[in-house]
């Protein structure tokens, strides 16, 4: 039997014709990444190649590596295999890689959206004979309010916080969804401030991409000062002493986790918004129409339902077990926000 | 604005109520609906957070087939997504295509319907259902379909809705509970005949608010003289007040439950006890005329109609420890010592008529150190530890500190093994913290499962399980994953009896999980003989 295209490895998935890893968790000679979330982008591989709107990024993580970048749809050739770089839509700087050799094509997504962020360059569906697909939100009961929709709800909640003294807390990665928030928020209704590692992230996408103003939380801001604004910190910050220094405050999340009644509860939040950088039921199946890919992989998520589900549609299916923390919700771990992935 | 309909306004409370965990909040939040709601919504609403709905017009399994044609998805994959949804009427609301439509019609049109729709054909309520599922916006479609399917969870307890209707009313809290209780019907009386008006027709059945006790905080010796208080087995049965009035005999369970019916044996008390009477006791199983345990009282209760062979293997009786109305008046306000005494006298009275009536053996020590060693009997009475009450004490509403306190035995514990896991519901749905223990059989050489429990463990234990079960995960049934037999759990359980409906033989009560023994192997881990031989007067 010839050996397929892409392995599902110890490493990471890997190429064995160019002899390359595509998002390797163990460290690595050659490394094509697709976006800067820390489960897709590891410390420790020789060599990084990814979409060169990527490379501030995970420099700014991973600091000193030997990255070069790649433009989207640019072709770089390996040992006769040809890898690219397509928009993912799921945050600033990621991609899906392209995969080709003699005539067979294969797709890894990373993690991908289909709805515009305004932030992110939007998905592409590409042809392929294997899509290898994540499916985080992989059942009929996640579906994604609009955009437009949700920022104006938490616009209004900021607003109406405001109105009665209160400082409003949304929690949100500090890749990715922090931006995508900030990017929609009206600063006429106040000023907006971050926790550093939002605040650092931010400056370093401020290069490519137009945000409204912020203000960075420390010792020395005024407690006064803050009341009122609208505050953006990590998951992580919930629960920690930082939080002190914004009392009185309200609460909330944006993720597509708040899809639940339960989950805000549980968090101990007080306001839940429906917000993902992944894509909902629909978006998985009509981007998976797209690619007219007859072999589909899941990686991670709720990868069994799924599959099962896809080859009720005569897709061949199946699951392969990586890394990625995809199944992780927002807010559970804190030993590094960066970490997380939604 | 546009006015809104009273079914928008009722959902808007739903999701104001649902979407804070702060209490003060959620009585401002319902005393406003009280105030502003129409009359027929707010009974509606009442009966509603009362658990007072009317019968389920279509039954569940309906639902789930009708969802998923709707929803164009298998029935399994509606089934699995509920699974990890863990609410039917969410998962419905959330799989169906999203509609935008506020509806102006009010709660009650939308109950009355319901009344409507449980006589209908199949095809009438399918069609009614998909109307609505279709129109609905996704708010007004969940509290629709949780009309239909059950109560709301939504941390309102009765006492808190009492509190924001007396906010509303500037009606005493304690009056509201009196008129809440009892078998009114929601579709047949007015705001003003259940709120505002006495009503003395249904005082004949009208049962008193229940006082609980909480559980003792630190040392019994902190409640200061011994001799101020009457103590008592707690029984591990139904709490349950039975009425007699005018020669009628009622008997409710807490949770306000009238469950006359299912106890015949209790008929005797219209002849024997006097008109006007209202005891407060435990209603405990009584077979070989002995204390039998819960899981004997399983076999009771939810069974409507009580064969002849079931009234003889598992007769019940009331250990009566109260007494709430003597001679048609309430005399709650005396203090126990006074109740109790008419309660032995009356007990004394009817004694010999061999009636399915037991006095609660009330106690009385010079020291705490006696009272503890009492309490180290319980298992051996067949009880799960002492109650302590103030000779003193009125008989309170609701729960209430400083008069009653429950002191019960430190729970039983086993150390069981890890064998299966299952996603928790709704708010674990995204963990693996839903378990199954197992014992070794006698040589030591397979895992009996005997418990299952989901609670215990910190949010960091339960991560870090959940880690592990993914990684060492042998096999899948389903949502169920059989995992590689390798941690040691200590379990506590409140209860323990002898079970044919049990794979391992033996039933517990109330397991959860203690704590995580990683510093035991899986071959330390217990028996299931050492269980056995916690069960107490075994035969
Ligand atoms: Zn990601």
């Amino acid at each position: 039997m010839k050996t397929p295209l892409l392995q599902f490895t110890k490493k990471g998935i890997y190429c064995k014709e160019a002899d390359v890893y595509l998002d390797p968790w163990r460290p690595v000679d050659k490394a094509l990444i697709t976006h800067g979330h820390a489960d897709h982008s590891r410390w420790g591989h020789k060599q990084y190649i990814t979409y060169n709107k990527n490379v501030p990024i995970i420099k700014h993580r991973l600091g000193d590596i030997n990255v070069s970048g790649v433009d989207h749809n640019e072709s770089i050739l390996v040992n006769n295999v040809k890898f690219s770089f397509h928009p993912a839509g799921h945050i600033p700087g990621s991609s899906q890689i392209r995969v080709e050799h003699k005539g067979e094509v294969w797709v890894f997504t990373g993690d991908y959206k289909t709805e515009d962020d305004g932030i992110s360059t939007p998905f592409q569906p590409i042809e392929c004979n294997t899509f290898i697909t994540e499916c985080t939100f992989g059942l009929p009961a996640f579906k994604w309010i609009p955009q437009d929709q949700v920022m104006n709800d938490i616009n209004q909640w900021w607003a109406e916080n405001k109105a009665d003294g209160q400082t409003s807390i949304v929690f949100a990665y500090s890749l990715g969804k922090a931006q995508r928030v900030l990017k929609h928020l009206d600063p006429s209704i106040g000023k907006i401030y971050t926790h550093g590692a939002i605040e650092n992230m931010t400056n370093v996408l401020r290069e490519l991409i137009d945000f409204p103003e912020t203000e960075l939380i420390t010792k020395d801001t005024k407690k006064e000062a803050i009341k009122g604004s609208l505050v953006l910190a990590p998951p992580s910050a919930h629960g920690s002493t930082w939080i002190r220094k914004v009392v009185p405050y309200v609460t909330a999340s944006a993720s597509g986790w708040m899809t639940f009644r339960g989950a805000r509860r549980r968090r101990a939040i007080d306001k839940g918004f429906v917000l993902s950088d992944h894509c909902d039921w629909n978006g998985l199946l009509e981007s998976i129409e797209a690619t007219g890919a007859e072999k589909v992989i899941c990686t991670h998520g709720y990868t069994d339902i799924f599959s099962r589900y896809l080859k009720t549609l005569g897709y061949d299916a199946r699951t392969e077990e990586t890394q990625y923390e995809g199944e992780v919700p927002e807010g559970e771990i804190a030993k590094n926000d960066l970490l997380n992935v939604d | 604005m546009k006015k809104q309909g009273g079914m928008a306004i009722f959902a808007a409370l739903i999701k104001t109520l649902d979407s804070t965990n702060k209490t003060n909040l959620k009585v401002k939040a319902l005393a406003s609906y009280f105030k502003s709601a129409t009359d027929e919504d707010k009974v509606w609403t009442i009966a509603i957070l009362s658990h007072r709905r009317p019968p389920r017009p279509i039954n569940t399994k309906l639902l789930r087939e009708w969802a998923s044609e709707l929803a164009n998805i298998p029935l399994w994959l509606f089934e699995e997504s509920y699974h990890i949804v863990g609410d039917l009427a969410e998962t419905i609301a959330l799989v169906v295509p999203n509609a935008i439509e506020e509806t102006p019609k009010s709660l009650t049109d939308f109950l009355q319907e319901m009344i409507w729709l449980k006589k209908q054909e199949e095809n009438e309520k399918k069609y009614y259902l998909f109307k609505n599922w279709s129109k609905l916006d996704y708010y007004q479609r969940f509290v629709f379909t949780k009309l239909i399917t059950g109560g709301f969870r939504i941390g309102v307890s009765q006492k808190l809705m009492t509190r924001a209707l007396s906010q509303a009313t500037g009606i005493d809290e304690d009056i509201l509970a009196f008129k809440l209780m009892g078998n009114w019907d929601p579709n047949k009386i007015s705001y003003q005949e259940l709120i505002l008006e006495e009503n003395e027709a249904d005082y004949l059945s009208k049962p008193y608010p229940f006082y609980l006790a909480y559980a003792v905080e630190s040392e019994v010796k902190d409640l200061g003289d011994v001799t101020d208080w009457y103590v008592e087995h707690k029984w591990d049965g139904i709490r349950s007040q039975v009425i007699v009035r005018k020669d009628e005999l009622f008997v409710w369970s807490r949770g306000e439950e009238l469950v006359t019916d299912k106890y015949p044996e209790f008929a005797a008390f219209i002849k024997t006890l006097p008109s006007g009477t209202v005891l407060d006791g435990e209603l405990l199983p009584y077979p070989n005329r002995q204390i039998g345990t819960f899981n004997d009282l399983q076999t009771r209760i939810g069974r409507k109609n009580v064969s002849k062979k079931l009234l003889e293997t598992t007769p019940v009786i009331l250990k009566a420890y109260d007494l709430l109305e003597w001679d048609g008046v309430d005399i709650r306000d005396r203090p126990f010592s006074e109740r109790r005494e008419k309660l032995e006298a009356l007990y004394a009275k009817v004694k010999s008529a061999d009636l399915p009536l037991h006095l609660s053996e009330k106690m009385e020590f010079n020291s705490w150190g006696e009272v503890e060693k009492e309490r180290a009997l319980s298992r051996e009475k067949r009880s799960e530890g002492l109650m302590l009450k103030r000779k003193e004490s009125p008989y309170l509403v609701g729960r209430k500190k400083g008069d009653w306190w429950k002191w019960k035995v430190d729970p039983l514990t086993i150390d069981g093994v890890l064998t299966y896991a299952m996603r928790g519901h709704g708010r674990r749905s995204n963990l693996f913290t839903d378990y199954t223990f197992g014992l070794w059989n006698q040589d030591k050489t397979e895992l009996v499962t005997f418990a299952k429990a989901y609670s215990g463990l910190t949010d960091k234990e339960f991560k870090e399980v959940d880690a592990w079960i993914k990684k060492n995960t042998l096999e899948r049934f389903g949502p169920v994953r059989s995992v590689t037999p390798h941690h040691v759990f200590e379990i506590a359980f409140e209860g323990i009896a002898l079970s044919k409906r049990h794979k391992s033989g033996i039933a517990t009560r109330f397991p959860r999980i203690l704590r995580w023994r990683k510093d035991k192997k899986i071959e330390e881990a217990n028996t299931l003989e050492d269980l056995k031989s916690l069960i107490p007067n075994k035969e």
